[in-house]
């Protein structure tokens, strides 16, 4: 079945840093700024949220007709890894998750990369599109 | 000594595991690359308040990164939410990595509120520094204060943090205070939260 699934990481005053359309759903379009539209009304909702809670991933936490936004705050709260999908697998999701903020650690540390900046690296594209493969 | 023998080489950082911590460097290597940042940046300003700033910001750019790095390997993936929480973080996990102990002592502002103020007999940055005369109440520990800047900030506790030396009876070496000032509204979420 094609499912749609679109990953961003934002930033310091919601400025995206990396975006991706990682599902397997002809493309369309409209739909990428469909995408971001949906992800952009729902960080009022998790910024809310991100305070209620010590734990990183906050499952679903916004829906917009059959598309559901999943979030993950990272330690830094205003990092956020958003993911716009249509599938119901929360497992999946948080391991995608976890093994992408493993990952944007790593870039983190890079002393070169500056933090808020965009992840340009195309070994990081490669790699979530490997795993959103595997996990979504 | 790091890359020595048996590293194995990886073609890009993101294939290489991350450390599982517990490494240690030699003092001397850090107090030599330390004591060169510090020239470093005295030759690019004029005036004591610039340099001060300087070191914070080389500081505050650990700090970031300490955040996310230590959040993920020592605790588990779990944030901080609460002020209490982050300053305990600070003061045992964060001192513990980066400088071997948990800091000397946390305290409550007895003044104001908003004030929190982390101490330490000798800290490590400031082990083999002597601060001339006429350099007024410069204190190399504007790099730890930015460390420790730099982990709250991101955490979404801004404050302002600045590092002082605290004259201690009966003792030649002053102590350094670490003093942590919040925003108005970490304060306000503090309270809303309950």
């Amino acid at each position: 079945m094609a499912s749609t699934a679109c990953f961003m990481i934002i930033s310091k005053n919601d400025i995206p840093i990396y975006e991706a359309e990682v599902g397997t759903a002809p493309k369309k379009e409209e739909a990428a700024h469909q995408h971001q539209f949906i992800l952009h009304a729902a960080l009022d909702v998790v910024q809310d949220l991100a305070w209620t809670t010590s734990a990183m991933f906050l499952k679903a936490i916004d829906r917009f007709n059959d598309l559901v936004v999943s979030v993950y705050v990272t330690a830094a709260i205003h990092t956020r890894l958003m993911l716009l999908h249509d599938s119901r697998n929360d497992d999946g999701i948080k391991s995608f998750f976890q093994e992408v903020h493993e990952l944007y650690i790593k870039t983190l540390l890079n002393p070169l990369y500056l933090p808020g900046s965009r992840v340009t690296s195309s070994h990081f594209d490669t790699k979530v599109r490997a795993l959103a493969r595997r996990y979504l | 000594m790091i890359g020595a023998g048996k590293m194995k080489q990886y073609t890009n950082v993101l294939d290489k595991p991350l450390s599982k911590g517990r490494q240690e460097v030699s003092l001397s290597g850090f107090a030599y690359l330390f004591s060169e940042l510090v020239q470093y940046n005295q030759t690019q300003v004029d005036n004591i308040g610039e340099l001060e700033r300087r070191l914070e910001d080389a500081g505050y750019a650990v700090g970031v990164r300490v955040l996310e790095l230590l959040c993920h390997r020592e605790k588990g993936n779990r944030r901080e939410t609460r002020l209490l929480g982050i300053l305990s973080f600070v003061h045992s996990t964060v001192w513990k990595v980066l400088f071997g102990k948990v800091a000397d002592s946390l305290e409550k502002g007895t003044e104001h509120e908003d004030e929190y103020m982390i101490s330490e007999k000798e800290l490590l940055v400031n082990r083999f520094i002597s601060v001339p005369k006429d350099m007024g109440s410069f204190n190399c520990g504007a790099f730890v204060a930015g460390i420790v800047r730099g982990v709250l900030d991101n955490a979404g506790f801004p404050a302002v943090v600045t590092a002082h030396f605290v004259p201690v009876d009966g003792q030649q070496r002053p102590r350094t205070t670490i003093l942590i000032k919040f925003a108005e509204e970490v304060l306000r979420r503090e309270a809303r939260l309950g």
